[in-house]
């Protein structure tokens, strides 16, 4: 079964809920005695329609405050396809919870307010999807039931939002607009009768005919090392495995590769998944590979194929979304940890600021926020094996560990 | 964790090799064993917390495949509450022999005899409760660093924030204002001395996920979950089972034998049946899918009120 993330985005008060709300119902994915409880809430707090949006709101201090304040993942399948939605807080002050969402999403939805309009909040929206490189992004005009369904509302807020589209980075970004009412259920799941002149697919017809070439991008083939197996068992005595998920592309028996850091060829010997051998290691599978040669190989190494190799390098620059409440300044150092590698990092130079909502950048700063994205440059106390997040997203990017507190500080895209 | 960026369904050119197959991605299998591995290789003292429940049963499954041809690099610890099924500590003890295994056993029951915890009394007592404290001093007096659970992000809305690896300080508590963020497939394992991580390998499936996974795989699972002749009685609405001491039931409370099965093994005491016809896994997975009510429903103990769920965590309940 097809499974599809969609990261969700939106200001306090867009109906982002309502929305998440309205397609688990509409897709009748809301059981009985969920929406027994859902109805219960709703006629306590005398709402005269269904709160979809106690379906997703999960912590108490949600509840109490009626705004959603971390990442909650929610669940539903069509016979098509299966969905994750990344729920992600649309607040100025969680710019980290909305990177979070996207660095595991394939597609996003942006919702603006009908009445709104394009505010300071969708540019920051646009902005992270684009930073992310998320190929497919639907922007939801939601609440068109308030503006009495108007087409030229809806246009001319698609005109103001195709200015922002000149300004992105990443170019190959396919955008859908829609007119919605999650509140009255236009266009989530089944066709408006309201807004005839909108021709196109609904939002969850948009989602089940996304295709995987719609979805990722292809690189080249990158294995890093997690584990090595040695059972030490008599019928695998020399059994020496190495476990990992293939990143990009393909690997199969027989390829050339080299082995990072230390450079030594080798080929292909044997791939496993669980008890039996494969020819092709297929992208994103989390297979063991043997290799012909008897050569030391642990955590943190990476096999690629010879030929294609990543860039070695003990110094890069990238741009940081800093999740923090502890400032990043220049001198200060970090754990890096690149896929499963780890290694120390000194922040060599802030270069600016980049204001995400494409106001400009800002050459001023010494340190970074929590929430900020600067452009940075790290020295390492050894080299990592990395290609651009442009072309890679998996070997293109980082955490930042902060050594005395061990939390995630925060996230590197590698130019 | 970004399960989904799998290529989901494969063709692998096969020919002239007949001893190779077509590897067929499952996401969803692909990112448990990654996180598995990552916990093999980023802790000192993992354990899998073992519960013989069709989640952890799964999990046990994953982890055979992710460290083929080596054995399970870790113990299976049972919190046992005393309150279990009798099928399932069979099933467990016979598992763990095939499979070679050290298991655990840590019980309630000794806690309540120290005088750690007090056993809830009245009709809706559990001891569901109390697996907290056995749970944590386990975790103490054996160093363990990071306890594997079967817990689901789809079972309950708190659940539906918690991280692959979820750390907890000394006392087992769950703070969910500050948790990291999991960024891309990277898990961040760093923890102090004292503080140990709960991973979560399965957070992305769904119920219908791990019963398709039972069928596809032909995983053993124990004979409760398959529809079968029980006597029961109705309370609140909820089939309870009436076989078993352990589950109070009060004089009016009429005794009545009906085909049924259960769609979790938790405490028997908070765990109550469903009405089932379904006697394979064929049936039981058609029955899933048309299932009108979720599976925690059948979980007395998130009824006692909408943050019931979310109170346990911040205690230290899985």
């Amino acid at each position: 079964m097809e499974v599809l993330k969609i990261a969700t985005a939106g200001s306090v008060d867009d109906g982002k809920s309502t929305l998440i709300g309205r397609l688990l119902y509409d897709t009748k994915s809301l059981t009985d005695d969920k929406l027994e409880a859902i109805e219960k809430t709703s006629k306590q707090k005398g709402y005269d329609y269904l709160d979809f949006s106690l379906a997703t709101d999960g912590l108490v201090a949600e509840r109490e405050q009626g705004i959603t304040i971390d990442v909650a993942h929610i669940y539903f399948s069509t016979p098509n396809k299966s969905y994750i939605i990344a729920d992600t807080p649309g607040h100025v002050e969680y710019t980290r919870n909305m990177v979070t969402g996207a660095s595991t999403s394939q597609a996003a939805i942006i919702l603006i307010d009908a009445r709104k309009g394009v505010i300071e909040q969708t540019n920051r929206h646009f902005f992270i999807n684009n930073l992310l490189r998320i190929k497919d992004v639907i922007v939801a005009i939601n609440k068109m039931d308030l503006v009495d369904y108007s087409e030229e509302r809806y246009n001319e807020i698609k005109a103001d939002f195709e200015k922002l589209m000149s300004k992105r980075d990443y170019q190959d970004q396919k955008i859908t607009f829609i007119p919605v009412s999650a509140l009255k259920g236009d266009n989530v799941v089944n066709r408006s009768e309201k807004m005839t002149w909108y021709k196109g697919q609904t939002l969850l017809e948009h989602f089940e005919g996304l295709d995987r070439k719609d979805i990722y991008n292809v690189g080249t083939p990158r294995f890093p090392v997690q584990y090595v197996i040695r059972p030490k068992t008599e019928e695998f005595h020399d059994f020496r495995g190495f476990a990992g998920k293939v990143y990009g592309g393909e690997l199969s028996v027989g390829d050339e590769v080299v082995v990072l850091p230390s450079m030594t060829k080798s080929k292909i010997k044997d791939i496993y998944f669980y008890d039996k051998k494969y020819k092709t290691a297929t992208r994103r599978s989390s297979v063991t590979i043997t290799l012909e040669d008897e050569i030391n190989v642990s955590r943190g190494d990476m096999l690629v194929k010879a030929g294609d190799l990543p860039t070695i390098d003990k110094q890069f620059t990238a741009t940081v979304s800093w999740m923090d409440s502890q400032n990043l300044t220049v001198g200060s150092k970090y754990v890096v940890q690149h896929g499963v590698n780890k290694v120390l990092a000194k922040v060599e130079n802030i270069h600016h600021k980049i204001n995400p909502d494409y106001s400009g950048i800002d050459t001023s700063i010494t340190s970074l926020g929590m929430n900020d994205i600067a452009q940075v440059t790290f020295r390492l106390n050894k080299p990592i094996f990395y290609d651009s997040f442009k072309n890679h997203r998996t070997n293109g990017s980082f955490i930042l560990i902060d050594n005395q507190s061990n939390t995630t500080a925060g996230v590197g895209f590698i130019n | 964790m970004s399960i989904v960026e799998s290529e989901l369904e494969t063709v692998v050119d096969v020919s002239g090799s007949n001893e190779l197959e077509v590897l067929n991605n499952n996401a969803l299998e692909n990112e448990a064993i990654y996180i598995l591995r990552e916990v093999a290789a980023q802790f000192e003292k993992p354990v899998l917390l073992f519960s013989g429940g069709k989640d952890s049963i799964t999990l046990v499954r994953l982890a055979q495949k992710a460290f083929f041809p080596a054995k399970i690099p870790f113990p299976l610890m049972h919190i046992d509450t005393g309150h279990n099924f009798p099928e399932t500590i069979a099933f467990r003890d016979k598992l763990v022999k095939e499979l070679g295994v050290e298991l655990i056993v840590r019980k309630v029951q000794d806690s309540i005899d120290q005088g750690k915890v007090v056993e809830e009394t009245g009709k809706y007592s559990s001891r569901n409760m109390l697996q907290t404290t056995t749970l944590l001093d386990a975790i103490e007096e054996f160093k363990f660093d990071a306890c594997i659970g079967g817990a689901r992000r789809d079972e309950e809305k708190a659940r539906a924030k918690e991280r692959i690896f979820s750390v907890r300080d000394d006392f087992g508590q769950w703070d969910e204002k500050n948790q990291r963020p999991e960024l891309f497939d990277m898990l961040n394992g760093q923890i102090e001395l004292g503080q140990n991580v709960r991973v979560f390998p399965i957070s992305n499936w769904t119920e219908l996920d791990v019963w398709s996974y039972i069928q596809k795989e032909e995983i053993e699972i124990p004979s409760i979950y398959f529809a079968h002749k029980r006597k029961i009685f109705l309370r609140d609405g909820f089939i309870w089972s009436a076989e078993d001491d352990v589950v109070f039931r009060s004089e009016d409370e009429k005794v009545e034998e009906r085909m049924v099965r259960f769609r979790t093994v938790g405490d028997m005491s908070c765990t109550s049946a469903v009405l089932s016809h379904a006697d394979t896994i064929e049936k039981v997975v058609g029955e899933i899918r048309e299932s009108k009510i979720s599976e925690r429903g059948a979980r007395i103990d998130d009824k006692r009120s909408e943050a019931a769920m979310e109170k346990r965590k911040q205690q230290g309940y899985f």
